[in-house]
């Protein structure tokens, strides 16, 4: 079965700064790929590369065979409309580190709005359909508070049902649970476990190591903008070969004993 | 060896904070004597004055031809207000975007209309027809005419009035709407476009309704000032508030009791402007301040 999303040598410069050195990275249906890294290794500007929050400089990224972000116009490479990009950019999820909900509207609001506006679905289906969402996320009860008056895991949760209203193809994940209180991870990292199970294609950037070891089907560890090694994650956390995932390893996991 | 207090009435467990009464604060009592005296001196200076000839400001206050002078002004400030802001929120969407020459234009268009004081504006845009005698639509730079208009026609009081007001406007709206765009945190069109909203949309239901509520403090003050501002047209022989009092206190010498008239319209103006900003506020700042979810399904 061809991959869900495809890189090919995909770079990205921040002036000298190569943050993403022509990486390769297959995403087959179904499945769930941790990235995993020190900081400033690029995880966070691969997935926003997917998302097309960054521009790219080199390379092609693929989603179902399409190429993202450009068209070919006899023979040569231009830029998408910025109606075409959303366009494609609709058939991707993205879940931020900092939730980015909409202030001004309802948890429910901020689930219905996209399936509304960019789906053209009716007000009273795209309400059900974010009802049932934020439901599933466990947060039925607290459709109509407004971020402000949700607290951090429970903003989380209901932008992750925000990303999932408008069925993506694939869900990217920045660090989810990286700006939430020790106490309030397990409860977004329990709908991701749920999530997973479900079957969604997923991409999660996450310094949760035992999250990694036990969801991720494959485990993608980068370092100074490359892969440098990726595996199953028995084979990633139990028997890494590169000298630095090794030492990485021994500094994320001492809580996690292997 | 220690031995434990017997209950006190200063011990733990002996207050109750819900008993308390309010502090005492001697210095708000001051203040609000001052305040009453100095309102009674006020008061007494406006009633016993006989020189501000109340009965002359009750007697013109709803004169026809000041109520008509009335309808001008805050006709001239509602049209200002609105082309204002369209033509502000054009400029301010120029003066972000990443094409130079549109910024460079935009930035320009502000300093200018900015710079030159509106006074001078005004008589400017009466006289054009002095500039241009003729106004036309067609090819440039020698072209054949499509459509063309006598300036005498065109620029009539109304029209200086409008356009010159309404540029002015434009310009201050443009910065506060800039400066509000500016405050929307850059994650809030991440999130936006991540959901596959296109940029107009990002834009209109995202970015502007968050934006409004540092917009409108300032505009509010703004369309206070362009309400104000519309006096300034009397020059042009223009029948607003101000002039229609003017042509009274012309012919009568009742200069003072006619200003007032002009005074409490502009105030009663005012006032109902600030009620309706505050309401305006109050609507955009849903979901920004920590209150109680308001329930119900919908
Ligand atoms: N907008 C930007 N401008 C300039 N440099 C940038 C920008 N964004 C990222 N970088 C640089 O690119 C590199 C990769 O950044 P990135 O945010 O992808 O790291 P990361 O792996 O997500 O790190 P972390 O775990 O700390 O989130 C870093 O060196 C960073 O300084
Ligand atoms: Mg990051």
């Amino acid at each position: 079965m061809s991959p869900v999303l495809s890189l090919r040598g995909t770079t990205k410069r921040f002036g000298d700064h190569t943050a993403l050195d022509a990486v390769d990275l297959d995403v087959a249906e179904g499945e769930v790929v941790v990235v995993i890294g020190p900081s400033g290794s690029g995880k966070s500007t691969l997935v926003r590369c997917v998302h097309q929050l960054e521009s790219v400089d080199g390379g092609g990224m693929y989603l179902d065979g399409e190429l993202l972000g450009y068209s070919e116009h006899r023979g040569a490479l231009r830029p998408l409309t910025p109606r075409g990009t959303a366009a494609q950019r609709r058939r991707v999820g993205m879940v931020f580190q900092q939730f980015n909900l909409f202030p001004h509207f309802s948890a429910l609001r901020n689930v219905s709005e996209a399936p509304r506006r960019v789906h053209g679905r009716t007000a009273g289906e795209a309400e059900r359909e974010a009802t049932a969402l934020l439901d599933r996320v466990g947060l039925g009860d607290r459709l109509h508070h407004y971020p402000r008056q949700l607290s951090g895991g429970q903003q989380q949760r209901v932008a992750i049902a925000r990303a999932l209203a408008t069925r993506p193809r694939i869900l990217l994940f920045d660090e989810p649970t990286s700006a939430l209180d020790p106490e309030l991870v397990e409860e977004v990292l329990g709908v991701l476990r749920g999530l997973a199970r479900d079957g969604l294609t997923m991409v999660v950037v996450t310094h949760e190591m035992a999250f990694a070891r036990e969801v991720a089907d494959r485990v993608v560890f980068m370092e100074a903008g490359r892969i440098v090694e990726t595996g199953p994650p028995a084979q990633i956390f139990g028997s890494p070969r590169s000298e630095r995932l090794h030492s990485f390893l021994s500094r994320h996991t001492r809580e996690v004993p292997a | 060896m220690t031995v434990t207090a017997p209950p006190t009435t200063t011990g733990p467990g002996t207050h109750d904070v819900a008993d308390a009464r309010p502090r005492f604060r001697p210095w708000r009592w001051v203040a609000t004597a001052v305040l009453a005296l100095v309102a009674a001196q006020i008061l007494t200076f406006l009633v016993t004055n006989e020189r501000f000839g109340w009965d002359v400001v009750a007697a013109h206050l709803f004169a026809p031809s000041v109520l008509a002078g009335l309808g001008t002004t805050v006709l001239l400030a509602v049209l200002a207000m609105l082309i204002g802001s369209v033509l502000g929120g054009l400029l301010a969407a120029a003066q972000l975007s990443g094409f130079g020459p549109l910024r460079w234009a935009a930035t320009t268009y502000v300093g200018v209309f900015r710079g030159i004081p509106p006074l001078v504006q005004l008589i400017f845009w009466f006289n054009l027809a002095y500039l241009l005698p003729e106004i036309s639509i067609g090819i440039p730079f020698g072209g054949p005419d499509l459509v063309s208009w006598n300036a005498n026609d065109l620029i009539t009081p109304l029209t200086a009035g409008v356009i010159g007001l309404s540029l002015v406007e434009s310009a201050y709206l443009a910065e506060i709407i800039r400066a509000g765009v500016l405050g929307v945190d850059q994650g809030q069109r991440e999130a936006a476009s991540a959901m596959g909203f296109t940029p107009l949309q990002t834009f209109f239901r995202i970015v502007l309704p968050q934006a409004m509520r540092v917009i409108i403090p300032p505009s509010g003050s703004q369309f206070i000032s362009v309400l104000k501002g519309t006096a300034l047209v009397s020059v042009i022989a223009m029948n607003d508030l101000l002039h229609s009092v003017q042509v009274i206190y012309n012919q009568t010498y009742e200069i003072v009791p006619m200003l007032l008239v002009a005074c409490i319209w502009y105030l009663t103006v005012v006032t109902l402007l600030t009620i309706g900003q505050r309401r305006l506020e109050r609507r955009f700042a849903r979901g920004h301040v920590r209150t109680a979810p308001t329930g119900g399904a919908s």
